[in-house]
């Protein structure tokens, strides 16, 4: 298993077999165990839906351009906001980074052949396809317009659409999320290869673990939702219906319960990347480590008591409002202790341009501002003025987006040359960063300015005078777009005409990059023992400088 | 592509407004903590943003094989990020809780004007009788509360210039206030996604001054006041049958009972609002009182949300007469 092939360049050898060539055929994929084929089975089927998601979010842009709607009737944009929301949150956000780069790198980065249940672990996406398979039907049957957070008694009793059918999907593919966490969980506290104690593991891990414990326990909640949701539709039971004594926010609490939790699941694998791209690249040991680790922990855990913010103008009484309010500002404490830390670590490093990098500093710059932003709504008084309006857009898209989305891109760029072998051409991975870094801006910026003057969201027409920063929102899409589209090209040439890219060409520790790439299928020819910390990358220590040879100028 | 970046070129002479209009008594104390909100975003943002800069440019990597000079971390530094934004949110915190608490009470005063919210439409209805489609006109300088309702899903009554906005729901009532400082026309929006039309489900108020807001209901079609229909609706269901004023009928008096807690027979006690009177109405026997038989019919389904709000009116005035009487 471990002879090797010298590239005909003479380039860093790359295993003769490896994960992806060790058995060949559509059954070799789809009845496979191997967590790394399976992490690519996830990476398949998301990049399909992002590009369903994104291509409803470009037609609701290109709308938005002329205040009385360019292309649709308001019926049509309805469910064109509703797919985008629904796909890009259910099916794109909540299993990408733990569904791909997880499966991918948990094993390989705790000194693991496997999963805890491989098996599990392939029902698990076997499950995400079928959700994504209701999702997909219900958009092409005929679209589903009650916008992705479902509030009754408009989706129970009045929408016309699919919404049996999308909420069905949801349903089931929370399954493959609370199976992903599981198996995720049982892997990282009994599956770490000797040595690697809690506090050498590196902070994807902590991410990933304090994302599982949400998945685990939030996700029943929105499976409970969405399944009374259906009732409601179908059986006219009644549990969100006023007129006869039902409570339509009791649906909103319940669907918060989760979906703010879902928050951080998307945003906490990011920055569990973040910290992975920001020390290799800079070379340097984490700056506070265990600030960074229980950050994510305490994140986690404050989540669960916060969903009360998205309610507050709803009538909600003034005592829990206020309860909400000082526990929303609680989240914000460790999200900045998080970015002070990234940022220490890259003083005095030795710091590569290269395009993780660039992903891994805009997620910083973006995630601040979307961090910042949050203020406004957890404080009362702004967030009435502004809560359901374009600036709530362009708070979650700099999180979701401009945070998560850019963390996510950063890991596949950072990880690709583990994933394929392969190398990507830099240049162009540093050309579309920046183009994506541009066009986000672009995009979102100005949606922060109409959500102050009043423009709410969800509105297929609008006042004139809003025009102009709504075609300069469409204009960062387009932009945005061009971005999203050139990684995939030539990601996927990657994978035939990339150079090899050997073991490790960022030079970067963890037990990943002690393996070949392709890494073979059991990982580990033998399983590693760990002796030193995570991010051991060497370092002068200062009273040595400046008599030591080789060291960075300081 | 470039296509649809005409209307970008054909608007550049036109002013991007930064703000929108601040007509309301509030509106100022928004604006500032906004102001201060911003101030902190930028802060931060250029902070990290410049620090990031610097540091990219000192400690770039100028040879592969180049070894940085460790860093270690300092307890000091941890607790001082760690504390400094705890401080800042705590300060935040309590100025906007503060805000929105001194906001959100109406002064006793109000005027109260009543909205019913429906698929893709606002009801409002002046106290004085005149109703409104998605227009609502009030005078300068009173503060205005509106009791509101949704006859169908959740709506949300927003209205950007005086930073106000609240859910409109089936089966509650909830309500808002404001008091309009500038005269003009500034817009009404539905801020809760609510079906098709949704984003056509606006409007405009108009804040006159007091001698044009005169002319206004002077105006209008001469109707009758809200409580004046609701009366005629009290007897029209046979309410007053049993509802007599003087207290001596199979059903309580209704004079004076607004506002003023009541123990019920289920032990609780609860103030008489708009809630509990259509809970009267709709659902009696949860909200009997002690001493009293359970003989009220449900009309549940006989009455719609503008009866309900006119019967409510006409509860309400019975209210002030009572105290009226109690001041000769």
């Amino acid at each position: 298993m471990s002879t090797t092939t010298a590239d005909l360049h003479g380039a860093p050898a790359e295993p003769a077999v490896n994960y992806l060539n060790a058995s060949y055929g559509i059954k070799s994929w789809l009845l496979t165990l191997d967590h790394k084929r399976i992490g690519l089975l996830y990476l398949g089927t998301i990049t399909l839906m992002f590009v369903v998601g994104g291509v409803a979010a470009t037609l609701m842009r290109l709308h938005l351009v002329e205040p009385q709607g360019a292309l649709f009737e308001p019926e049509t944009y309805n469910k064109m906001f509703s797919t985008h929301g629904i796909i890009m949150v259910f099916f794109f956000l909540v299993p990408s980074i733990p569904a791909t780069l997880g499966n991918f790198c948990i094993p390989l980065m705790i000194g693991a052949r496997d999963v805890a249940f491989p098996k599990l672990n392939l029902l698990s996406w076997y499950i995400f396809v079928t959700g994504c398979a209701f999702a997909l039907y219900g958009t092409v049957a005929g679209g589903v317009d009650t916008g992705w957070t479902f509030y009754p008694p408009y989706s129970s009793l009045y929408a016309q659409t699919h919404v049996v059918a999308v909420a069905l999907g949801i349903f089931i593919a929370g399954f493959s999320s609370i199976l992903t966490g599981l198996n995720f969980i049982v892997t990282i506290h009994k599956m770490r290869a000797p040595g690697m104690t809690w506090f050498r593991l590196p902070l994807f891990i902590w991410a990933l673990y304090a994302t599982s414990l949400i998945f685990v326990l939030g996700t029943p909640v929105i499976a409970i939702t969405v399944f009374l949701l259906g009732l409601e539709r179908l059986l006219h039971v009644g549990i969100f219906d006023p007129a006869v004594g039902g409570d339509p926010l009791l649906f909103q609490h319940l669907f918060w319960f989760y979906s703010h939790p879902a928050v951080y699941i998307m945003i906490l694998p990011g920055m569990g990347v973040i910290s992975e791209l920001i020390t290799a690249l800079s070379r340097k040991k984490i700056f506070g480590y265990s600030f960074v680790a229980f950050s994510s922990l305490s994140i986690a855990v404050i989540s669960f008591i916060v969903w009360g913010h998205h309610m507050f103008v709803t009538g909600q009484a003034l005592y829990a409002g206020l309860v909400f309010s000082v526990l929303s500002f609680l989240v914000a404490i460790p999200s900045a202790v998080k970015v002070f830390n990234w940022t220490a670590t890259l003083y005095r490093g030795s710091i590569s341009y290269e395009a993780p990098m660039l992903y891994a500093l805009g997620f910083i710059g973006l995630f601040t501002i979307g961090g910042l932003t949050g203020l406004f709504l957890a404080s009362l008084a702004t967030d009435v003025h502004l809560n359901g309006t374009y600036f709530i857009v362009a708070h979650f898209h700099y999180i979701m987006v401009g945070g998560a989305v850019m963390a996510y891109l950063g890991g596949i760029h950072f990880w690709w040359p583990k994933i394929s072998g392969r190398m990507y051409p830099d240049m162009w991975a540093r050309i579309s960063a920046a183009i994506i870094f541009i066009g986000f801006n672009l995009t979102f910026f100005p949606q922060f300015m109409l959500g102050y003057l009043g423009m709410p969201r969800r509105y297929a027409v609008y006042p004139a005078e809003f025009q102009v920063l709504n075609v300069m929102s469409s204009a960062g899409a387009s932009i945005l777009g061009i971005g999203y589209v050139i990684p995939l090209v030539y990601l996927i040439w990657s994978m035939r005409y990339g150079p090899v890219a050997g073991p490790n060409p960022w030079k970067a520790k963890g037990l990943e990059w002690t393996i070949p790439s392709p890494p073979p299928t059991e990982n580990f020819e033998e399983i590693p023992i760990v002796t030193e910390d995570a991010y051991n990358y060497p370092a002068i220590e200062a009273h040595q400088y400046p008599d030591a040879p080789g060291v960075a100028r300081v | 592509m470039i296509g649809f970046l005409q209307p970008v070129f054909n608007t550049l002479t036109v002013q991007v407004p930064f703000q929108p209009p601040a007509a309301s008594s509030i509106a100022e104390g928004v604006d500032k903590l906004y102001l201060v909100l911003s101030g902190i975003t930028a802060f931060f943002t250029v902070l990290i943003f410049s620090i990031i800069l610097v540091f990219m440019v000192k400690y770039r990597r100028r040879k592969d094989d180049e070894v940085p000079i460790a860093t270690h971390t300092p307890l000091v530094v941890e607790l001082t990020w760690t504390i400094i934004p705890s401080l800042i949110c705590a300060v935040l915190f309590v100025w906007a809780a503060a805000l929105y608490v001194q906001n959100g009470r109406p002064p006793a005063s109000s005027t109260e004007v009543f909205v019913i919210g429906k698929q893709w439409m606002w009801h409002l209805q002046h106290p004085e009788g005149p109703r409104e489609i998605n227009e609502l006109h009030v005078p300068v300088g009173v503060p205005i509360k509106l009791t509101m309702t949704s006859q169908d899903v959740i709506h949300d009554f927003y209205i950007p210039a005086f930073r106000v906005k609240k859910d409109v729901l089936p089966g509650r009532f909830t309500s808002l206030w404001f008091e309009p400082t500038e005269t003009g026309t500034y817009h009404l929006f539905c801020a809760q996604y609510c079906g098709t039309n949704h984003s056509e489900m606006i409007g405009w108020v108009y804040v006159m001054s007091p001698r044009d807001y005169a002319n206004w209901l002077a105006g209008g079609e001469k109707s009758e006041s809200l409580s004046q229909l609701g009366e005629r609706l009290f007897s029209q269901y046979g309410c007053d049958n049993c509802h007599v004023p003087e207290g001596n009928g199979r059903a309580p008096s209704l004079v004076g009972v607004y506002g003023k807690p009541e123990k019920l027979q289920n032990g609780e006690t609860r103030v008489v609002d708009e809630s509990l009177i259509q809970q009267a109405i709709l659902n009696p026997n949860s909200v009997r009182l002690p001493n009293y038989e359970p003989v009220m019919p449900t009309y549940q389904g006989q009455i719609d949300e503008d009866q309900m709000l006119q019967l409510i009116a006409y509860v309400k005035s019975l209210g002030s007469q009572e105290r009226k009487g109690q001041g000769q």
